[in-house]
Order: structure tokens, then sequence, then C-alpha cells
């Protein structure tokens, strides 16, 4: 079993901070953007470090609280060993447990920090989650002035970096359930189709969270998957109707509709910060929907294993949120 | 649904680029390189004197200061997606790599950042390049003397 239902866990605050390119997206109302990669650094990794310490400090003062009243930081982001948060992390004394499920984090760290309060181990944890375009495209991609071909079916990487609060004070937004993700590899070896890559993870979840929960699809109000993109977002579907029996209608994807159509961005966004930008500046400002399942998919191929040419892995993991 | 079935499908979903119409952008891109390439030998030739050989060198310096530079000012990359690898076939190609790849690793210091990833994207190039000469003259010496 790996579905567990909460009863004192919710969000209390959260911060959003995106980079020029989200600025002018579909998307708008973030707590802060910056118009510059570099964000006034050396590097675009010592940005990205410093795009998390914004989100902390700013969750912080907001909620008057200091880095003792913390119990636990979670977070990730998508750069080698997880060296952005773990940098990040240095610069507050609050214990720290750094995450990678690549663009899952965000539901990962929701899914751990939510254990620990429910079984009242702590009251509260921060969790912080990024990713930049610039540090994503060296590492996965090519240097980042170099003029590659890009495919039809690639996505491009979201600028980006979230903050949320957990607590087990009551809020408005109740974390309700979760169900953590099995690694599935379905045999896809191209890097750059990321959709085809996390869709069955992606149905595979959603099929246990229902399963386990004896739930419908029709249960929730909206199904939000993270950055599967447009052809993942079919895909998906047609995982769901043919190996699990499952149709989808009340269905949206993050990473599909972030961008503008002339952004051209091809199959849409990508990265962890997609799912969050998308639920806290889109989903909850509209207070359309009650009962949310995020499900944030993360391909969690590495370089090595692309050129390699092996079959990449991905894991998916769903967090119900009920919204009053 | 097994790994197979899958595959299947995601071949059906996953868009199609189209070949033709990429094959002639970069037709008519690489192809207006040339021209500009023989403008600039043209010049050279007949406006400043410069003899044939020498102008075709001028030529090449001349086009892989222009990729490199336009490289370093941030605007080949886009022109370089666009024109669906059009200005990757002439000499620019291999310029730009170079610099992009140098920029990129700058921040990583000069001996193991510049120097250990400049040929990162060219280094198949150069590497190849010599072992295909180096047949070919085994092959001319070979056969032909």
């Amino acid at each position: 079993m790996s579905t567990f239902k909460y009863n004192n866990v919710y969000i209390k605050d959260y911060i959003t901070l995106v980079g020029p390119d989200e600025k002018v997206s579909k998307l708008k109302g973030f707590d802060a953007s910056i118009n510059d990669f570099y964000f006034g650094e050396k590097t675009f990794e010592l940005a990205e470090i410093k795009m998390q310490r914004k989100v902390i400090d700013t969750i912080l003062s907001r909620n008057k609280l200091l880095e003792s009243n913390i119990d636990l930081l979670l977070g990730g982001d998508l750069i080698n060993q997880l060296c952005i948060t773990n940098t990040a992390a240095s610069n507050y004394y609050i214990p720290y447990l750094g995450l990678y499920s690549a663009c899952a984090t965000f539901n990962e760290s929701l899914i751990v920090g939510a254990n620990f309060i429910e079984s009242k181990l702590i009251n509260n944890a921060l969790t912080v989650i990024s990713s930049h375009n610039k540090t994503a495209e060296r590492q996965y991609r090519y240097p980042i002035e170099y003029g590659a071909n890009k495919k039809l079916y690639s996505s491009y990487t979201v600028t980006g970096s979230v903050a949320s609060l957990l607590t087990n004070a009551e809020t408005n937004i109740k974390v309700e359930s979760s169900t953590i993700g099995r690694a599935i590899d379905f045999g896809v070896t191209d890097a750059n189709n990321m959709g085809a890559i996390m869709a069955p993870s992606a149905a595979d979840t959603l099929f246990n969270h229902l399963n386990d929960l004896k739930r419908n699809v029709s249960y929730y109000d909206l199904i939000m998957t993270g950055d599967l993109g447009e052809y993942g977002s079919i895909l998906f579907k047609e995982v769901c109707k043919k190996k699990y029996n499952l149709k989808i209608n009340n269905y949206l994807d993050a990473g599909a509709n972030i961008y503008k159509e002339e952004q051209e961005v091809n199959a849409g966004a990508s990265g962890p910060v997609c799912l969050p930008i998308y639920l806290f500046t889109k989903i909850l400002k509209d207070k359309k929907y009650k009962k949310i399942l995020l499900i944030a998919t993360g391909s969690l191929h590495s370089i090595v294993m692309v050129n390699q040419k092996n079959t990449l892995v991905s894991v998916s993991h769903a967090v119900s949120l009920e919204v009053k | 649904m097994n790994k197979e079935e899958y595959n299947e499908l995601v071949k059906k979903v996953t868009p199609k680029e189209h070949t033709f119409k990429n094959c002639f952008i970069a037709f008519v891109v690489g192809g207006f390189i040339g021209v500009l390439a023989t403008l600039i030998h043209e010049v050279l030739t007949k406006t400043f004197g410069v003899s044939m050989d020498d102008a075709a060198i001028w030529v090449i310096i001349i086009l892989i200061g222009m990729s490199s530079l336009l490289t370093g000012l941030g605007f080949f990359d886009d022109w370089f997606t666009k024109s669906k690898s059009g200005l990757l076939i002439p000499i620019t190609g291999f310029a730009h790599s170079m610099t992009s790849s140098s920029l990129e690793y700058k921040k990583e210091g000069l001996i193991t950042g510049i120097g250990a990833n400049t040929f990162k994207l060219a280094g198949s190039v150069i590497l190849y390049g010599i072992i295909a000469a180096f047949l070919f003259t085994v092959i001319k010496v070979v056969f032909f003397l």
C-alpha cells in the first residue's frame, strides 16, 4: 500500500518566483519575477540558488517565522547531486532533506512533509523546489548558445522557484491524501520525448491512487498532471483508457498550458515548478475546483543513461488537495 | 498494454518532422552562405587585388569570424535553429559549435573549462576527419601511385 490519508496536514502559504519567459506566459499573478537569467549573479547556477533563497526568505518573513520555527526543510532541483538546493539550504540553520524525483519533486516534498506532520513527529515543514532553463539546458542538452535543432515534441524547462509551507494548523488548503508512485520503464529511449517516458507512470499512479482509496475518476473536480506536455497528455489518456479502463474528462496538464502559442516551445513546458506555479497562480485563484488531484510526473533520466541508449525510467507521485 | 504496444502508440502520437520542408530551408540557407562567400571572394580579388588562393583563405577567416562573433552576441543559435541546420554544413557550423562550447565553460577556467570543452561538439569532426584523411591517403598511395 503506497497511499496515505491525512487528517491534519495543510498548506499554509506559498511563494512563486518565475523567469522572463514565464512572466509573459499565459499565467500571471506571481509573487516575484526576474527579468534576467543571471539574476545579478555570475553564473546561472548561482542565479538558481538565489531564486531559491529569495522564495524561502519571502515565505519566512511573510509568515513572521524564524529559521528555528521550521522543523524541516525539504527540497530539490534538477541539477547534478542537487547542488542548487544543497547550497541554498546551507544558508539556513534548518534540518534539511534533499529530494530528487526530477519533475515530480514538488509532490515528493509534499508527501514526505505530510507524512511527518500526520505522524505528529513535526509541526511544520518548508518545501522548496526550482528549475532554471539555462542550468537544465546546459546539463541535459547542448551548450546554451548552441543552436541545435529542437524536435517538434521537445519541451522547454521552466525557470522558477516555489516554496510552500506545510503545517498542522487548519487552513483553506488541506492535503487530503497521497500516493507514492513506482519507478516505471516502458521502453522509451528518446530523452526529448519526455511526455512518452512519463505518461505510463502517471497512469499507473492514478490507477493505484483510485484503487487504494476505492474512488472513481469523477470523485475529483480536476486531475492535473505536471509536465506531460501536448503529446504526453494524449498518451496518458490513451494508456488510462486501454490499460486501466479509466475515462478521464476532468483533466488538465500544467506543462501544456503555461506558454503562449507564439513562444514556440513545441510540446510545452517542463520542470518541477510547472505543476506548483499552475496550481498556485491559476487553479487556486480561480476557486473553481474543490477536490484536486495533482499527479507530478518525473522523467528520471540522466545524460549517461541517455548517451548509452538505455531505456528511460519515470516516476509519478499523486497528492490530493481539498480546497475550501 | 505491453511495451511494444505502447511504443507503437508513441510512434503514432509523436509528430513527425517535415523532412522535405526542412531540407528545402537548409538548401536555401546553405546556398545563400555559398553566394555570400563567392561575393566576398569576388570583392577581394576584383576590388582589392588579392590573389585567388589568398582570397579563398580570407573568405574562410571572415565566415568563421562572423559566425563566432554572432554566436557570442547571442543571435546565431536562433538563426541556426530556424535555418534547420542550413547554417551547419558550411564552416560556420564548426565555428559556432566551438564558440558556444567555449562560452559555456568559460566560468570553469582556462584549462579544465575552455581547454577541455571547446571541442566537445566539434571533436568528432576533427577525429574522424583525420582518420578519413589518413585512409584516403593510404588508398591513394596503394592504388594510384
